[in-house]
């Protein structure tokens, strides 16, 4: 193994690297590779966003184009939410968002930027957001029924159920990160080890599989389960 | 056997454990993902004009019996890179 990254050379780069370094709070913090990847994909998102603004604002009866795109998008969003949960009105906002970060961070390995879905840090904090969407929404719907459900359907069975509940925000999160990970992993390891020759065109076939399909299906997947773990609590 | 130091032996022995994650991870859920498949082929065989629908259903079946995969996966990048024993 370490034979292995030695005759891989410092070309092998999967790892989240510091950029500059500043002190905060006698803290030694780091804006790293994956801060800068995340910059540029809220700013790829800001200039759709303001794209899409311009576009919407003259709508046709008859869509072409981006406005075509856009009403696809909305429409499969919408399929989405509203095929898995009873009352899905309202939730479009978060999961939209989700559902584009996750999307677009996971399709930037494309342009050589490392996603920034592979940091756990990142997943993390859309696992947890979620689960305080799940949790609020559970003791908006049926106040102390909320926690009441915890006991059921024997007191004694509480340990598990409260690590049923723990357990949703680690395990969307961890499904993310592990899948973009690897993915990383996997194409890094390919342009390290193998000679120049088959370095060019062959690993498209990678990128096809690990970014886009698998970036694809994960977010579909991460939605999706956003959306079922909310409407349980409903 | 004297020149294996410890670090090596420390080593060797996260690789032979990340493997061992890898196979007893990688073997479950291709086992799962590959009946929820033929099981979703059957649908669609029988009722052609319910695909997307029996699509969606597997491909979230699937990508949730993958998660113990990956967990597989965690542990064994954490032996490989991080070494948290050496």
């Amino acid at each position: 193994m370490q034979m292995l990254l030695c005759s891989a050379g410092p070309e092998l780069d999967f790892y989240i690297k510091g950029v500059f370094s500043y002190e905060l709070f006698g803290q030694k913090l780091w804006i790293t590779t994956t801060h800068l990847s995340m910059f540029a994909v809220s700013l790829a998102l800001l200039i759709l966003g303001i794209v899409v603004n311009r576009t919407m604002k003259k709508t046709k009866e008859v869509p072409s184009g981006l406005q075509n795109m856009i009403e696809f998008a909305i429409e499969f969003l919408e399929n989405l939410i509203h095929g898995n949960m009873k009352n899905g009105d309202g939730f479009l906002c978060y999961v939209g968002t989700v559902f584009l970060f996750v999307l677009t961070s996971n399709l930037s390995g494309l342009f050589g930027l490392r996603p920034p879905t592979a940091d756990y840090g990142v997943t993390f904090a859309i696992g947890l957001t979620t689960f305080f969407i799940i949790q609020i929404t559970g003791i908006r719907a049926k106040r102390m029924g909320h926690f009441k459900a915890l006991f059921e359907p024997v007191f004694l069975l509480f340990p598990i159920n409260l690590v049923g509940e723990i357990a949703v925000p680690i395990s969307l999160s961890m499904r993310l990160f592990a899948n973009l990970l690897g993915g990383t992993i996997i194409v890094a390891l390919w342009y390290a080890l193998m000679p120049l020759l088959l370095q060019l065109g062959l690993p498209s076939f990678l990128h096809a599989y690990l970014d886009v399909f698998s970036g694809c299906i994960q977010t579909y997947v991460l939605c999706m389960l956003t959306t079922v773990y909310i409407d349980d609590k409903m | 056997m004297n020149q294996i130091t410890d670090q090596g032996l420390i080593y060797a022995c996260s690789a032979i454990g990340a493997a061992l994650a890898m196979l007893g991870s990688g073997f479950g859920p291709a086992l799962g993902q590959g009946y929820a498949a033929g099981k979703g082929a059957e649908a669609v065989g029988r009722n052609p004009g319910a695909r997307g629908e029996i699509m969606t259903t597997m491909l979230l079946g699937q990508a949730v019996a993958e998660t113990t995969g990956l967990y597989g996966l965690v542990v064994a990048l954490i032996l490989m890179f991080v070494k948290p024993f050496g």
